[in-house]
């Protein structure tokens, strides 16, 4: 029994870190524009849409397809901000929120138009290739995406933390006005973030697909636990969103194995209402 | 003159010869009830829930829990799921406002509780787990099920008066004063001695209690309910587009929604066949008005008639 | 506002995109409408679809073949709807279709769907030709206008414990005991419930039943307690997108099984074969199926993929939803609604290529309807039971890895 506990947890961790790289674009884009981006989950399915037909049609492992596929979605992410959410919203909350709400709509249906409603998968030279630990098995694309992460996670608080262009996002996440003032351009500033956020789904995508399925609906299997992961490591906080998606991906694990798998998600919602109850700026967060 | 007017639109459905004119009229009036509950909170009080599926899934459960278990007349659902929605928006209300949860932090709250809902009805027992409640089909009136859809369509008309009814009040009563001044600034607010707290968990409690209401009459209507028809995600995006393309904070904003929205999902329905293209332009259409009217369609109503709209000037 | 009605209303009599087949030849019988309710957008939209295609393949065969003949050729004519997934749009539909002169139903993919339309339809006492909808109460709740070719969810349950009762003795019997991983809305768990009672009966005893939640998004912890329990097999009834996870964790995790056995399994499919050859070869899945040994099922799946490229069982569901109302009113010679659910009542339809002989309705269901063991072998699909209709040996038990 024992094994079993341990080995729930370890692969709670493993899961954890997919969920961490799915929260980490939320929480950038939270931190900045201080919106809650519906159209997280269907940007998530576009990427992973990507990555399939790459490795479907023209044989490139996903791997390999990463830094193409992360890049033509900060693409994407830029673009839709900057014509599309920034334009109809004009920056006001609420009308963001239903712009993204609409996106999704879109990007959903648009999806399922192209590539039909079945679940698709790929069988790559990975795909049962796994790493023994004691008696553990360990699917070795999960270990990667874990792997990679911790280093993204890494690499996104360097940049907002080292670099100038960090520097400004952080100065219009902070004070748009003064911002302005300094001769920073918000509206652009918020389609970089976006599109950097959009850009770690990209990431994402690739690194999931392995040990996943697509199909136009599997955003929403990820949306709910992104948004907890966010709140939980305090939204804005890539440490945090490492932090969360960790705890959340062992609450899940241990939740199942205690509750069983059917009762088991009412761990998360549960994590969730907690921390939003008693602690409303998450682990990392700073006070609002 | 403009109630005579309101009145005779909504008569129209009772004279048309046609059964499915009616089901889109009554489909149309019932979104726009929910959108009108949802409005009491979200659009009065300024409490944008991305949950409030949870109220209408606990009003649809108690109406079919209540019949199938206990043998109660389906009418006594509404009243009971009435009460049940009411705490369980008193619930969450008191929970998150004490902890001072607003803007997207209660929204995503009021997300969380509407699947915490969801997985419980999914794995107890008494709600039939996943299997879902199916309520036996029996017609009559006595018995809350309608053969002729114009049946259907009074008893929502009559839930939509009563929504609307409180969305009057609360524009020219003290309680919505109280709400209003919350909404706009509850420092100022608190400042005038208005129990924040208190003025938010009602206005949920109320909306909530209203809208489960409309989980009975879908259960009655349909016959069957489960998990993720009364707690889903996509009833709460349902209500809250409506509303707020409507004109949040507005009287008729939620009606306006609920007719524009129907038109355009129905219409797009029944020009394009192929998979997918319909709700894509249903999509493009909500981009197009948040875009040309953010103050909702309300905002133009108002605008027409040289009166300020909208949620902020309410 | 009366531009609004005045829109909603063409809205309405449009109803559903009408496809039109064009009259040949003069003095032509007024087409008999059908209307084919399914969700072709939402969660449901692939299979939702394939029932549609099906459909309308049905209707195109019918109307080459010259029309009903006994209404003096007239021809079929379909109506569409998207049902979205959603019973209230499924009943909008029912409505809209009834008004526009349909003279008979098929749908909706989902029991939960079909349980509104046909209570929508009965309304109006317009015959319902139920596709796929797997749900027992369908049938059961005493609706006059309600038909159902296809089996229901006992009979399938029944027939998968007598297939791998068959199945495991004539291979000696190595299966002994099983764990059953299902999950808990509807499908699995009144299926479940069934199978349960039923393996101790041919010789197999359940160590643990593991329900999961839909969505799940991994299954290495279920998948460590199954082999815990050291099962000789696993039963898995699910959706496609937990089965096809589950099934490569299978794999993945090394599980030493006999076999697999899936009940309805959602994601068994050709695609899935396909797309995942190595954790689909030899998996063992209780479905629908065509009767292989039929000439007519072959040609009928190479016109399928030659159209859409993937083949499933939902194309004849359609196909045959369709097949069983047009040979109704053939044999009524009207369209009318009492002598058309007179003439399902009494329907001994036998041109059709799946394993269940001539149809014999009793309370609206077709009582010879069964569904058959596939297995997937060598990338493609093949029948491995009943014998009457295998195309294949069974491989069981499966090599070992």
């Amino acid at each position: 029994m024992l094994e079993i506990y341990t080995a729930a947890l370890i692969n709670g961790l493993l899961i954890g870190g997919v969920y961490a790289l799915v929260a980490l674009g939320l929480t950038l884009i939270y931190g900045v524009l201080h919106i809650v981006n519906f159209a997280h989950g269907s940007l998530l399915m576009v990427a992973m849409f990507a990555a399939w037909v790459l490795a479907e049609k023209a044989g490139v492992s996903p791997y390999a397809a990463l830094p193409v596929v992360a890049c033509g979605m900060f693409a994407v992410g830029w673009a839709l901000y900057r014509y599309v959410i920034g334009r109809v919203s004009r920056g006001e909350d609420r009308a963001i929120l239903l712009a993204t709400l609409g996106v999704s709509v879109v990007l959903d249906n648009l999806f399922l138009a192209i590539f039909g409603g079945d679940t698709r998968q790929i069988e790559g030279d990975l795909t049962f290739a796994m790493w023994e630990v004691g008696p553990l098995l360990l699917a070795v694309p999960k270990v990667i995406a874990f792997g990679v992460s911790l280093v993204l996670a890494g690499g996104l608080w360097a940049f907002m933390a080292r670099t100038d262009m960090g520097r400004a996002i952080r100065a219009v996440a902070k004070e748009p006005e003064g911002a302005r003032l300094m001769g920073i351009r918000p509206e652009r500033v918020f389609a970089l973030a976006y599109g950097i956020g959009i850009g770690c789904l990209g990431a994402a995508g690739c690194l999931l697909l392995p040990s996943f399925f697509v199909s136009p609906h599997v955003g929403s299997v990820f949306v709910l636990v992104a948004f907890t992961i966010v709140v939980l490591g305090g939204m804005g906080s890539f440490p945090g969103a490492v932090v969360g998606g960790l705890l959340i991906g062992v609450t899940e694990s241990l939740g199942g194995l205690v509750l069983g798998e059917s009762l088991g998600p009412i761990g998360i919602s549960l994590v969730f209402i907690a921390v939003l109850l008693l602690r409303p700026t998450g682990l990392f967060g700073a006070a609002r | 003159m403009k109630w005579v007017l309101v009145g005779g639109v909504a008569a129209v459905p009772f004279v048309l010869p046609s059964q499915s004119m009616v089901n889109i009229a009554m489909l149309t009036a019932f979104s726009a009830f929910l959108g009108q509950c949802w409005n009491i909170a979200g659009g009065f009080g300024g409490l944008t829930s991305f949950g409030h599926a949870v109220f209408f899934g606990s009003g649809a459960y108690t109406g079919a829990i209540l019949q199938t278990r206990y043998g109660v007349n389906p009418w006594v659902g509404l009243p009971a799921a009435f009460l049940v929605g009411g705490l369980v928006g008193a619930g969450i209300g008191a929970a998150s406002f004490r902890a001072g949860l607003r803007g997207s932090y209660f929204a995503l709250v009021t997300l969380a509780f509407a699947e915490v809902f969801r997985v419980l009805s999914n794995s107890l027992e008494f709600t039939q787990g996943g299997l879902g409640i199916a309520i036996p089909l029996k017609v009559s009136a006595w018995n809350f099920q309608f053969a002729d859809r114009r049946a259907t369509y009074a008893v929502v008309l009559v839930l939509l008066a009563v929504a609307s009814g409180v969305a009057v009040w609360l524009t020219k009563g003290r309680m919505g004063a109280r709400l209003a001044a919350v909404r706009e600034n509850e420092d100022a607010a608190a400042a005038l001695g208005v129990d924040i707290v208190r003025t938010k968990t009602w206005a949920l409690a109320l909306s909530g209690g209203l809208a489960a209401m409309g989980g009975v009459v879908y259960g009655q209507t349909y016959l069957y309910i489960d998990p993720s028809i009364g707690f889903g995600t996509e009833r709460s995006v349902e209500m809250l587009l409506v509303a707020m393309i409507g004109g949040a904070g507005t009287v008729w904003g939620p009606v306006l929604g609920a007719v524009v929205l129907h038109v355009v999902a129905d219409v797009s329905r029944a020009f394009i066949a192929t998979p997918g293209f319909a709700p894509m332009v249903y999509g493009v259409v909500l981009l197009v008005i948040i875009a040309v009217l953010p103050q909702g369609l309300a905002g133009v109503w108002a605008q027409v008639r040289g009166t300020p709209g909208g949620a902020r000037d309410a | 506002m009366s531009q609004f009605l005045r829109l909603s209303r063409r809205g309405a009599l449009a109803g559903a995109a009408t496809l039109a087949m064009p009259a040949i030849g003069g003095a032509q019988a007024a087409p008999v409408k059908v209307g084919l309710i399914h969700p072709v957008t939402g969660a449901l939209a692939g299979a939702g679809g394939r029932c549609r295609a099906g459909g309308l393949m049905a209707i195109e065969d019918i109307n080459a073949a010259g029309g009903i003949k006994s209404m003096g050729g007239a021809k079929l004519e379909a109506i569409l709807g998207d049902a979205q997934g959603r019973p209230e749009i499924a009943t909008q539909l029912v409505d809209q279709m009834a008004e526009a002169g349909a003279a008979g139903f098929t749908g909706c993919f989902a029991s939960a769907l079909g349980l509104a339309a046909t209570q929508a339809a009965a309304k109006y006492n317009i015959p319902f030709s139920i596709d796929s909808g797997i749900a027992d109460a369908i049938t059961t709740r005493g609706l006059k206008n309600t038909f159902r070719f296809f089996p229901n969810n006992s009979t399938a349950t029944a027939d998968a414990m007598a297939a791998l009762g068959a199945l495991n003795k004539a291979a000696g019997s190595p299966a002994k005991t099983a764990v059953i991983v299902h999950e808990d809305s509807e499908f699995g768990t009144n299926s479940v419930k069934l199978q349960a009672a039923m393996l101790p009966g041919i010789g197999i005893e359940v160590k643990a039943l593991l329900p999961h939640a839909t969505p799940t998004r991994d299954f290495t912890n279920i998948v460590l307690r199954i082999k815990a329990e050291k099962p000789d097999i696993v039963l898995i009834s699910n959706y496609e997108n937990e089965y096809v996870l589950l099934a490569r964790t299978l794999v993945q995790q090394r599980v030493d099984l006999v076999s697999t056995f899936s009940i309805s399994g959602g994601g068994f499919n050709l695609k899935f074969a396909k797309e995942a050859p190595t954790v689909a070869e030899n998996m063992i899945d209780f479905n629908h199926w065509h009767n292989p040994k039929d000439p007519r099922s072959v040609a009928f799946r190479k016109r399928v993929e030659a159209a859409s490229g993937f083949y499933s069982w939902e194309h004849p569901f359609g196909y045959f939803a369709v097949k069983l109302l047009a040979d109704a009113w053939e044999r009524a010679g009207s369209a009318d609604k009492e002598r058309a659910i007179a003439a399902l009542n009494g329907s001994t339809m036998a041109d059709h290529f799946m394993p269940y002989g001539p149809t014999k309705f009793t309370n609206g269901q077709n009582s010879g309807a069964h569904p058959v063991a596939l297995q997937i072998q060598k990338g493609d699909m093949t029948v491995i039971w009943p014998n009457e209709v295998s195309d294949a040996k069974a491989v069981f038990p499966r090599p070992k890895a």
